[in-house]
């Protein structure tokens, strides 16, 4: 199981897209191609946008299909976090 | 170019100023004002900058400014930001009051360090803030990636107490919208690019449903839903073409969300001066501002709906001979 601490590398407004796409490329793909499992940890975020989950998870939903959300886990999220990933999960698997 | 600027243009009676921006010599740019008082939108002030910075200094005519308000242009950085001397006299104990400068950002990381460094000037509470930073991340993230902008996106914004609301106001002098739009729809108008930037699940980027693994089309859909749900004002501009969505009415008890931006109370306005990029302006009523987290549910409902409509809407139909 990987662990990947967002805070240091977003901050406590988690919207920059181009850390999300990097995130995603650099940690969270080499460790779902090893069979791994992810859990992105979001304590300390205290809230997000639609775009940047939308940039960090929806091409994984995407390339792995949908039984990808049984091997990414995502931890220590408020409400407002949840509500914007369920946004995203939803509207991809929608869209797929 | 001429632009004037009223005594009055809020996103209520924006109409007016946007009729009478003079686009024709790029090369020049003449500022001119109500000579009794001005009082004007962040959006105004966002397009006149915007405009300003394609402008080489020397070639913007600023008439002297006359109105008892012209401090508050000083205070606000549009001369600063043009490298103008407009000879208004500041005294530093005045009431700093609560507004974020006119500032220019160009790129994302600007972006992350600005929304951190804007809050505090707003003076708000978390919870207030957190639709305002939204607002201004997708904003200008927009700009970043559909503009193709040299100058990036200028944005300021204002707290007016008696209304308890913020106005935010963001310009760019990029592509604009149908030029971005019809990158993989096909439109007639600039008031139908604006329509399908506005409709959710629709970007740019891609003609398939829901985005790219980048843009998911959702933007420009969830900062129209802030402002209907607070019952406020947003307003977008670009090409010849200004889509305005009108205050909800108080006596309806909860704003219904659409997908079709053509639904809500709007008006439209077409054959205006030609905007070479977008302008977006947005009032959000802090008192009015729903819990966030009620906000989300309300549209993560209706654009997952837009979403399974619009694949619906692509399915080919079987050929029965």
């Amino acid at each position: 199981m990987m662990e990947i601490r967002l805070l240091p590398i977003v901050g406590s407004f988690a919207e920059n897209k181009d850390s999300a796409k990097k995130i995603r490329l650099d940690q969270i793909v080499p460790a779902l191609d090893r069979n791994d499992e992810v859990t992105l940890n979001f304590e300390g975020v205290d809230s997000t946008t639609q775009s940047f989950i939308h940039a960090l998870i929806s091409d994984l939903i995407r390339k792995y299909g949908n039984d990808v959300l049984d091997r990414i886990y995502f931890k220590s999220c408020n409400k407002i976090v949840q509500q914007i990933i369920n946004i995203v999960v939803d509207c991809v698997q929608e869209a797929e | 170019m001429n632009i004037y600027l009223p005594n009055s243009a809020f996103l209520g009676n924006i109409d007016p100023f946007l009729r009478s921006f003079d686009a024709k010599d790029p090369e020049i740019l003449e500022i001119s004002a109500n000579k009794k008082w001005i009082s004007i939108h962040p959006v105004v002030l966002a397009m006149v900058a915007a405009l300003g910075l394609t402008i080489k200094p020397e070639n913007i005519i600023l008439e002297k400014l006359e109105a008892k308000s012209k401090h508050y242009l000083e205070r606000i950085g549009l001369f600063k930001l043009l490298g103008l001397k407009s000879g208004i006299k500041i005294t530093e104990h005045e009431a700093a009051g609560r507004f974020i400068p006119l500032s220019k950002i160009k790129d994302s990381d600007e972006l992350s360090r600005f929304i951190v460094d804007m809050i505090p000037l707003l003076h708000l509470e978390p919870k207030q803030a957190e639709p305002i930073k939204y607002t201004v991340s997708e904003l200008v993230r927009n700009v970043f990636e559909h503009a193709c902008s040299k100058e990036g996106a200028i944005l300021c914004a204002q707290f007016y107490k008696k209304s308890n609301t913020i106005r935010i106001g963001i310009a760019d002098t990029g592509i604009g919208i149908r030029q971005s739009i019809n990158v993989s729809h096909k439109t007639a108008s600039d008031i139908e690019a604006i329509k399908l930037a506005l409709t959710p699940g629709i970007t740019g980027t891609t003609s398939r449903i829901g985005g790219t693994e980048f843009n998911a089309g959702a933007g420009l859909f969830f900062i129209k839903s802030i402002a209907k749900v607070s019952r406020n004002f947003f307003v977008i501009y670009s090409g010849n073409a200004m889509y305005k969505l009108l205050k909800a009415s108080a006596k309806t008890e909860r704003a219904r969300l659409y997908i079709d931006p053509f639904r809500d109370r709007h008006s439209t306005c077409e054959n205006l001066p030609h905007w070479q990029g977008t302008a977006v302006g947005i009032d959000i009523a802090l008192e009015k501002t729903k819990e966030f987290s009620e906000l989300l549910d309300f549209m993560r409902k209706i654009y997952v709906r837009a979403i399974s409509e619009q694949k619906k809407a692509k399915y080919k139909k079987a050929k029965f001979i």
